[in-house]
């Protein structure tokens, strides 16, 4: 059985005796012996090899596909190795929140480079230091736009899909509903938007690219929403935002994402990031913990937590939210990957995305009946129709080692979602196509 | 020593790392309208910068391996590195969330297996992974709590009960779901005062949120008849697992009368705290909440097979995307397999072992808020403040000078200048005894010469900030020139 008590038994011994007591066992007088435990059904503890081994073996089940073409909100980037080292660092990994700030400046510090990098990446002016991702990001900044007049939340039908359950889970929540806006041509329609505006709509929800790839014309939803008086909340691929309009510029008051593409493996679905920014006006409405600069008594640089009268441990149920932990290795891991990449290799990074994409896009193209099912501009994800079933093409490229794109259901039933990053090589699109074209070509 | 530049005052245009190969498709141009101004403005360093930059931080950084870290409720205990290696494992890491069910068997087998081992460890019947930490496992459970009132139609169930002592998540967790908090004061003891919750509860009573052992270290020894009363009002009850380190292997809150629990695997089940996260906070139910858990679930076939039931019409929703912080679920399963059944319970005795052993010694100066502890306790400096003018601050921030982290502070707020200490049972008996030492010698510092308690720490990376002036006028970002 492996063990982590340092203590010898002798040691132990030693302790009870201190205490007062004979055994561990009455320590646990105040348990009622109707509640005692008759011991657990579980299997016997195991040494550390054992342990390797039966991990190894249920790790083993799982395929590791040599080709993704796979995106639909967990994309596959390359991870710079000094991200994975420096997120690892045992002193930032076993760390608790920074409460004591005065031997917490490192990690301190790490928060307030992550929250400059996430309002350099928006052009908002406030940054939190993490939610636990995307979806809740969204959820969280609906709720910063909700008040006692305004309750109703719009959300692109064109949101990923689980951001829009997410948004509806905290939503029925707060006793408020979230209503759709509609899709036409795989984009938000901004004119059945204008209809569903009024003075009881809080915010607008808008992701950019969409959950179909393509790019949204924000302006216009700003300016409808503002003119109602409501906020617009912008979801933004952070990868995409380095060559994008900023949130900031397309008029959004709170950007928000999933940050996983900063240097997160795609590790089944977590870890990941959820970023949030806003707008100096709404600083103060952010959830979460926030990082400001100060000086100690002696005047030198320093940093803290701060604003912290928004939050759960002082407010109680007053907080702006209930948050307490958050993602913060992996903010750590995004700052780090935002500094290997700098400006330029991230710029880099989104322009071979999008020219990747389109590259397979046109490929895809000139196989009968993988058109694109939408004719709107898009980033490193479009959707095509298939001219056969979806599930029989993911098998075929599986087979070969390729995770194809995403089978869509419900009223894009038929249709598949691909996905290109930097990390297909023209070799790997071009296998690809001809392997698409083994199974659908004439 | 010299302020610590920010990556971006290291920053020099031109500098960088070569990651990428040159594109080999050909351009494509953005539309007309959609690009962005400016680059953003991020660091340009080299490679050897950016790794000194962060040592540079690292050394300024406090973890469980740098000393003793007894902050309270947040169990700091060791967080093994076979969970960190299994946690690497490329067959983990590099699955993509929405490949085939086929493709990803291994992953679904890990929360299928950590739902079969925590439900015993808890006495649930199921349980989701979804939520991302405790505060967020809170908030999934008091949703269930809602829908099942809901599914009956029972919709004059507005309000929860919470003690006094109770987290700060705790409130703000019911008000996040919509029900208005009803705060009960505890009683003499720091327990559950049971005329008080009787009072509470009636037939406006969606549930009761407790924290068992409490927030003062103290096992409710009433749990049967509290559980009862809430019962009895026809509300439900949510156990808040930050403190299950205590009782785990020893008495299951399923045993006990709860409902719906949440666990913090990042304290409980020795995952890493990353600095305040990644956590994970799965919450289990028995079996009449199990279908308003979040979709999707992990079914087992019977071939053996594993699949997600996505199908569950009376769910109350999910609260993020995919499945929740898989890798954290791979470490604790690693851990939970290390321990097993002996290992579990033994874990829990050893904590509260510690616990006893450090109050004990502790006792010979300070005074504690109870006579008596599970797996933390809390030292009250109510005394020592109105005789020294010593607070609990000055004593947490002399620990500082001594290399240890300093206790939770201020809290529970039931007890005045609060010093609340969890050793955990990954503490050695050598480390206890000296931190003994420590804390004596501070009081003898406190009672000599008190006003030097004030102006430490001495010898840490900065001292005292001026946390007032940072909230007054914030500065949370860089500003270039």
């Amino acid at each position: 059985m492996g063990s982590y008590i340092p203590s010898t038994p002798a040691q132990r011994e030693e302790m009870l005796r201190a205490v007062g007591v004979s055994s561990a066992d009455e320590l646990f007088a105040e348990v009622p012996a109707s509640v005692r435990c008759k011991g657990l059904n579980l299997p016997d503890g195991k040494s550390e090899l054992e342990v390797s081994r039966e991990m190894r073996k249920i790790a083993a089940k799982n395929t590791v596909f040599p080709s993704v073409f796979r995106g639909a909100g967990a994309y596959n980037h390359y991870i710079p190795s000094i991200v994975k080292s420096i997120a690892a660092k045992e002193e930032f990994l076993t760390s608790y929140t920074p409460y004591q700030a005065e031997i917490s400046q490192g990690l301190l510090q790490s928060i307030f480079e992550y929250q400059t990098m996430i309002c350099e990446l928006t052009g908002m002016d406030a940054s939190n230091a993490s939610v636990y991702d995307g979806a809740s990001a969204a959820a969280e900044a609906a709720a910063m736009c909700r008040d006692r007049k305004r309750t109703r939340a719009l959300v692109s039908a064109a949101a990923h899909p689980d951001v829009i359950r997410t948004m509806r889970t905290y939503a029925f929540a707060a006793g408020t509903e979230v209503e759709l806006i509609p899709v036409k041509d795989g984009r938000t329609d901004l004119s059945a938007l204008s209809s569903m505006l009024g003075p009881d709509v809080a915010s607008v929800y808008l992701a950019q690219p969409n959950f179909y790839g393509c790019l949204e014309e924000a302006e216009g939803f700003a300016g409808a929403a503002h003119a109602a008086g409501a906020k617009l909340i912008l979801g933004v691929n952070p990868i995409a935002a380095a060559i994008l309009k900023t949130p900031a510029d397309a008029g959004a008051d709170i950007a928000v994402g999933e940050g996983q593409p900063l240097g997160m493996p795609l590790s089944f679905g977590g870890p990941y990031l959820g970023f949030m920014a806003c707008k100096a006006a709404m600083m103060r409405k952010l959830p979460g913990r926030i990082v400001g600069e100060t000086t100690d008594v002696d005047g030198r640089r320093a940093f803290v937590l701060t604003l912290q009268a928004r939050e759960q441990h002082i407010r109680r149920e007053k907080a702006s939210s209930n948050i307490c932990s958050n993602q913060a290795n992996c903010a750590l891991t995004a700052s780090a990957y935002l500094a290997a990449m700098g400006p330029q290799g991230l710029q880099e990074a989104a322009r071979q995305c999008h020219a990747k994409a389109h590259y397979l896009a046109g490929k895809l193209g000139g196989i009968e009946g993988f058109g694109l099912r939408f004719p709107s501009p898009f980033f490193h994800e479009f959707v095509t129709f298939c001219p056969v079933d979806p599930e029989k093409l993911t098998a075929a490229l599986e087979a070969k080692g390729i995770l194809g794109g995403l089978p869509l259901e419900g009223d894009q039933a038929g249709c598949i979602l691909w996905c290109c990053t930097e990390m297909n090589s023209r070799e790997e699109i071009d296998a690809l196509v001809d392997a698409v074209q083994e199974v659908c070509g004439k | 020593m010299n302020d610590v530049k920010l990556i971006f005052e290291r920053s020099c245009e031109g500098k960088g790392l070569g990651l990428l190969p040159a594109l080999d498709v050909p351009e494509a141009a953005l539309p007309d309208g959609f690009g962005r101004k400016t680059a953003p403005r991020l660091p340009e360093l080299s490679e050897t910068e950016i790794s000194r930059h962060y040592k540079t931080l690292v050394k300024r950084t406090y973890g469980v391996n740098d000393g003793f870290y007894p902050l309270g409720s947040c169990t700091m205990k060791y967080n093994p590195r076979i969970n960190e290696e299994m946690a690497a494992l490329p067959q983990f890491t590099q699955i993509h969330p929405l490949q085939p069910e086929r493709t990803a068997q291994g992953c679904l087998e890990v929360l299928w297996r950590a739902e079969q081992l925590l439900c015993e460890i808890t006495g649930m019947d199921n349980m989701t992974f979804q939520p991302a930490a405790g505060a967020h496992g809170e908030f999934t459970g008091i949703l269930l709590v809602k829908a099942y009132h809901k599914s009956r139609g029972d919709e004059k169930r507005t309000k929860i009960i919470v003690p006094d002592s109770a987290h700060g998540t705790n409130p703000a967790t019911a008000a996040m779901a919509g029900f208005t908090v009803v705060s009960i004061p505890s009683g003499e003891d720091g327990c559950v005062d049971l005329e008080k919750l009787r009072a509470a509860a009636g037939e406006d009573t969606a549930g009761l949120m407790l924290t068992n052992p409490n927030t003062l270290g103290l096992f409710e020894k009433d749990i049967l008849e509290i559980t009862k009363i809430v019962h009895d009002a026809g509300g439900l009850v949510y156990y808040d697992g930050a403190n299950l380190n205590a009782v785990m292997g020893v008495a299951r809150p399923g045993d006990m009368g709860f409902d719906v629990v949440h666990l913090n695997l990042h304290k409980t089940f020795s995952t890493p705290h990353g600095g305040g996260g990644p956590g994970s906070g799965p919450v289990g139910c028995k079996a009449f909440l199990t279908p308003f858990l979040p979709s999707p679930r992990v079914i087992k076939n019977e071939d053996g097979s594993f699949r997600f039931e996505r199908d569950l019409p009376q769910s109350a929703g999910a609260v993020k995307e995919f499945y929740g912080n898989f890798l954290v679920d791979v470490r604790a399963l690693a851990y939970i397999l290390t321990l097993g059944k002996e290992g579990i319970p033994e874990a829990a005795k050893n904590a509260v072992l510690a616990a006893n052993y450090l109050m004990k010694k502790l006792s010979e100066h300070y005074d504690m808020a109870s006579g008596r502890c599970m797996h933390e306790f809390v030292i009250t400096l109510e005394r020592l403040k109105k005789e020294k003018g010593v607070s609990a601050m000055d004593v947490a921030k002399a620990l500082l000078d001594h290399g240890i982290h300093p206790p939770t502070m201020y809290f529970p707020l039931i007890v005045h200048e609060a010093l609340m200490v969890e050793p955990t049972e990954t503490e050695p008996k050598e480390t206890l005894d000296e931190v003994a030492g420590v804390f004596a010698s501070i009081w003898e510092e406190a009672q000599k010469n008190p006003a030097a308690l004030h102006e430490m720490p001495l010898h840490t990376p900065v001292r005292r900030l001026d946390e007032v002036g940072a909230a007054r006028n914030p500065k949370i970002r860089y500003e270039f020139e």
